[in-house]
């Protein structure tokens, strides 16, 4: 524990600490370009030189220094003043000055640190400026290389945390360009996290391009719902339209990025929705009132024959709605595993990641059972590559896929379990911290029991010496709303099957796309959701409700950590927010539920299931069922696109042009925008 | 240096270059260059392969060689290393061609010392030829390029050509090389003054005149 005086302050830092660290603990700014808190240290921008003592007589870049003891840093005198004034001059003799034209304008780490550290003048100013090309990197990424002050974050993010190798610095000195491959488009679910490494308007949103400047944007906390990780995103928003998505850091979740299609998908939100109320007459969609709706939906007199099944993105609130209302109405048909799951759900530790995605960082040995991890939860494939950075072996069984570490395919069919090779279980049996990952393609092929049998066999939950606890088992969910759903019970033994059996007479679809209506021949659907997606083409009656940032509300991530939204803007139309249409369902089917607000449907919700009501990790216990080993089937990964697989991407032109481009390989022109 | 850039990836060029692989000579040699890296870290040797791939290309174009685009994803899949990486260390050295080179690379030093001694007369005479900076005559023959400090200092100017430094060079020993070269001689490499066999001081020792023919103790004469 080094101790050393920063300006005069004395401050403690751990071992291994940087100087630059040490000032920050000590309260002082140290202006930075290429240093980045989750990257590896590069020490090229020059920008954080300090005065150190004992050292040479020259200030030194304190990123890369190590905090000895009894050093003497100054970060306020002369030789740093001028030290900061002249690294400033030199980055921008070569840049374009073009803020008035620069998206980054009002965000820009350069335009910051020249008002705040610069001299104010140039002596190069005569000089001319490099011109380098436009890169082309893709549908998401727009470049202006001229800007580019060669800090090298880019690269050192894909090659570290994407753990693609795609972009580079190619040429020398003045010559240096970066670049991806031949111009290639980058190519992984979270490369647009670039544009927030980028210090200076070199490499800027594609889609958000020219839309805002940074101070007209009101700034929602939301949380993210196109995957079960729930990434902690900011919503920018003007006026009534979402503009763009950023991320907020928060380590034990998604640390500091988001996937792109947490990203981009919100263009989504403005194309194909649905803002007034549909009643299908004679095979057609007519418009119609909110009350024609409500009469058409009381005159089926459905009684207890009424149906619940929720969508994929939904808050926890609507779910508990939902559930009073047809409590009211006497029924208990409810449902949220869409395509038909049945695995069983009597226990909530052995359908949540129990590791957490910070605890999983620091396994040694993992054993992954139909997860296509990349596209289901790519935040957590960067937990698992930096597990295998720190010696973790990993084994798959699936159909393999594109990992970003080494990885062991096992094969594709879930009878392997029972019969694993000698290197899988030596690996798992003589590991500190070995886990389970069980994705929705082991669900699927029905190996949440064998899954269950190795964990029991493995020991997965246990004591560690260092007498912290571990818990391996891990069931990874890419749907927002899974464990909300589960925690509040709104689900059957028999998953949707137990539905159908019930032939209910009325079926609310909230938000619910993925299900298979011909199931319900003779029930009257009513779409309760945001989209004209594949639930709203199958139902009888519509009734427009809010997208997630449309709404606050509740939502549970697939470790179980509660966590809040708040609201960003208003839904269009005769759009409301989903509690409300539920609320008036009740009166319009003559039953009474116990919420007239927002805050009494919290309330009832929290009384219902308290840990709700609690942000942070929900306490499941550690207590897992036993499994039978045996199992069968082939497993197929659900996702079959990345940026298509819910109603806002599907709509979204960004994720539909992204899904054309990468991964269906087609080539649409740039020219062409 | 502002020409450097690489050669466009065509279908031509992947039709010439895209089943391009080590011959066993050089394949050889390439092993050896991984062996001397313990295992995993292959990817050391990039810059070793690079420089075969390139005289390999050469013997095969019968010209100091180049890296089409093809080679160094061969290289890269040789070396089990994501091709952007290759890529950056190929673009970085100027010892890599990254266009295709005349028969002769002539790499004239243009940096102070030579500069100097008179580089710019060197140049000229380049001109006259014919040669361009950066770009290869249309006979195939020259290709010009001025590069930095090459280390003969002490015999500026300077030019490599190939992979032979003809030094203590001015227009008409420099036009006598480029003409054996044309005539398909081998001039003689090193400096190019009658009388001086390497770096030494021309017109003899000025310094430590006892040294020259045999071992003398100067310690008492301090």
């Amino acid at each position: 524990m080094p101790k050393l005086t920063v300006d005069g302050i004395e401050v403690e830092v751990p071992a291994g600490a940087t100087v630059l660290q040490a000032c920050e603990a000590a309260g002082k700014e140290i202006p930075r370009f290429c240093y980045h808190e989750r990257l590896s240290i590069a020490g090229n921008c020059r920008m954080c030189l300090v005065e150190v003592k004992p050292g040479p007589p020259k200030p030194q870049a304190s990123c890369a220094l190590p905090a000895a003891d009894n050093q003497e840093i100054r970060t306020d005198s002369e030789m740093v003043k001028k030290a900061r004034e002249g690294v400033m001059e030199f980055l921008l003799i070569n840049h374009p000055l073009d803020c008035p034209i620069c998206d980054q304008g009002g965000e820009c780490d350069l335009q910051d640190q020249s008002l705040a550290y610069g001299r104010g003048g140039s002596r190069y100013a005569r000089e001319n400026k490099r011109a380098v090309t436009e890169k082309y990197m893709g549908p998401l990424i727009k470049t202006v290389m001229t800007r580019c002050i060669h800090c090298t974050r880019c690269v050192r993010f894909s090659e570290e945390v994407a753990g693609v190798d795609e972009i580079g610095a190619l040429y020398r000195g003045e010559n240096m360009q970066i670049t991806t491959y031949l111009e290639r488009a980058a190519q992984h679910e979270l490369s647009a996290n670039v544009i927030d490494l980028c210090p200076v308007g070199a490499l800027t949103s594609r889609p958000y391009a020219f839309e805002a400047r940074p101070w007209e944007l009101k700034k929602t906390l939301s949380i993210d719902v196109s995957d079960a990780v729930g990434s902690n995103i900011r919503v920018d928003s003007r006026g009534r339209e979402v503009l763009r998505v950023l991320p907020r850091i928060n380590d034990d979740v998604n640390e500091e990025w988001i996937s792109d299609k947490t990203r981009y998908q919100i263009d989504g939100l403005t194309s194909r929705r649905l803002d007034q109320v549909w009643i299908r007459k004679r095979g057609k969609f007519q418009p119609a009132s909110w009350d024609e709706a409500f009469k058409a939906i009381a005159k089926v007199k459905a009684g207890k024959k009424v149906a619940a099944v929720a969508g994929d993105m939904l808050d926890c609130e609507t779910m508990f709605a939902a559930k009073a209302l047809l409590g009211a109405m006497g029924s208990k048909l409810i449902e949220s595993r869409q395509t038909g799951m049945d695995y069983d759900v009597s226990s909530l530790p052995a359908v949540n990641f129990n590791s957490t995605f910070a605890g999983i960082e620091t396994a040694d040995a993992v054993l992954i059972i139909g997860s296509h991890l990349r596209s289901e939860a790519p935040l957590v494939n960067v937990r698992l590559s930096k597990a295998v950075k720190r010696g973790a072996k990993i084994f798959v069984v699936g159909p393999e896929w594109e990992t970003t570490y080494p990885a062991t395919f096992l094969g594709s069919d879930v009878s392997v379990l029972a019969n694993l090779p000698a290197e899988v279980e030596q690996a798992m049996s003589g590991a500190k911290r070995p886990a389970i990952i069980l994705g929705g393609g082991g669900f699927a092929a029905g190996a949440h029991g064998a899954s269950l049998a190795l964990a029991d066999k493995w020991n997965l939950v246990r004591d560690l010496e260092d007498g912290g606890t571990w818990n391996g088992y891990n069931a990874l969910h890419f749907s927002a709303a899974r464990m909300g759903a589960l925690m509040l019970g709104f689900v059957q033994k028999g998953g949707i099957a137990d539905l159908v059996k019930a032939k209910p007479a009325l079926l609310f679809a909230l938000g619910a796309d993925e299900v298979d209506f011909t199931q319900f021949p003779d029930a009257l659907k009513v779409y309760i959701g945001h989209h004209g997606d594949k639930g709203a083409h199958a139902a009888d009656i519509i009734l427009p409700a809010a997208a997630y940032t449309e709404k606050a509300g509740t939502y549970v991530n697939t470790e179980g950590r509660v966590q809040f939204a708040d609201k960003a803007v208003f839904a269009p139309g005769d759009a409301r927010e989903d509690w409300t249409i539920l609320r008036a369902l009740a009166d319009a089917l003559g039953v009474s539920v116990d919420f007239d607000n927002f805050a009494e449907l919290q309330a009832a919700m929290v009384a219902a299931v308290p840990a709700l009501g609690e942000e942070g990790l929900a306490d499941y216990g550690a207590d897992l069922p036993k499994g039978e080993l045996k199992a069968s089937g082939e497993i197929s990964y659900p996702i079959k696109d990345f940026y298509l697989t819910n109603p806002i991407a599907r709509a979204s032109v960004t994720m539909q042009r992204c899904s054309a481009e990468l991964l269906h390989g087609e080539d649409l022109a740039e020219a062409a925008e | 240096m502002a020409e450097r850039h690489l050669e466009p990836d065509t279908p031509e060029l992947r039709e010439r270059w895209g089943n391009w692989s080590f011959n066993p000579a050089w394949k050889a040699k390439a092993d050896e260059a991984i062996s001397h890296y313990p295992a995993g870290r292959q990817k050391s040797a990039v810059m070793a392969l690079l420089d075969y791939a390139q005289r390999q290309v050469g013997e095969e174009t019968g010209t100091q060689g180049w890296l089409p685009i093809p080679v160094m994803e061969y290289v890269a899949g040789y070396l089990d290393m994501p091709i952007i990486r290759v890529v950056e260390v190929a673009t970085f050295y100027t010892m890599y061609n990254l266009v295709p080179v005349g028969k002769f690379h002539v790499q004239v030093c243009g940096t102070t010392p030579c500069m100097l001694r008179g580089s710019d007369d060197i140049l000229a005479a380049c001109y006259k030829r014919g040669m361009r900076k950066g770009h290869t005559t249309e006979d195939g023959m020259w290709t010009l390029t001025e590069v930095e400090c090459m280390g003969n200092c002490a015999t500026a100017p300077m030019v490599q050509i190939n992979d032979g430094n003809y030094e203590d060079l001015n227009t008409e020993r420099l036009d006598a090389v480029l003409d054996a070269l044309v005539a398909g001689e081998t001039p003689k490499e090193g400096t190019q003054e009658p009388g001086r066999h390497t770096s030494e001081p021309s017109g003899g020792p000025t310094t430590l005149k006892e040294m020259v023919t045999e071992n003398h103790d100067y310690r008492g004469e301090w």
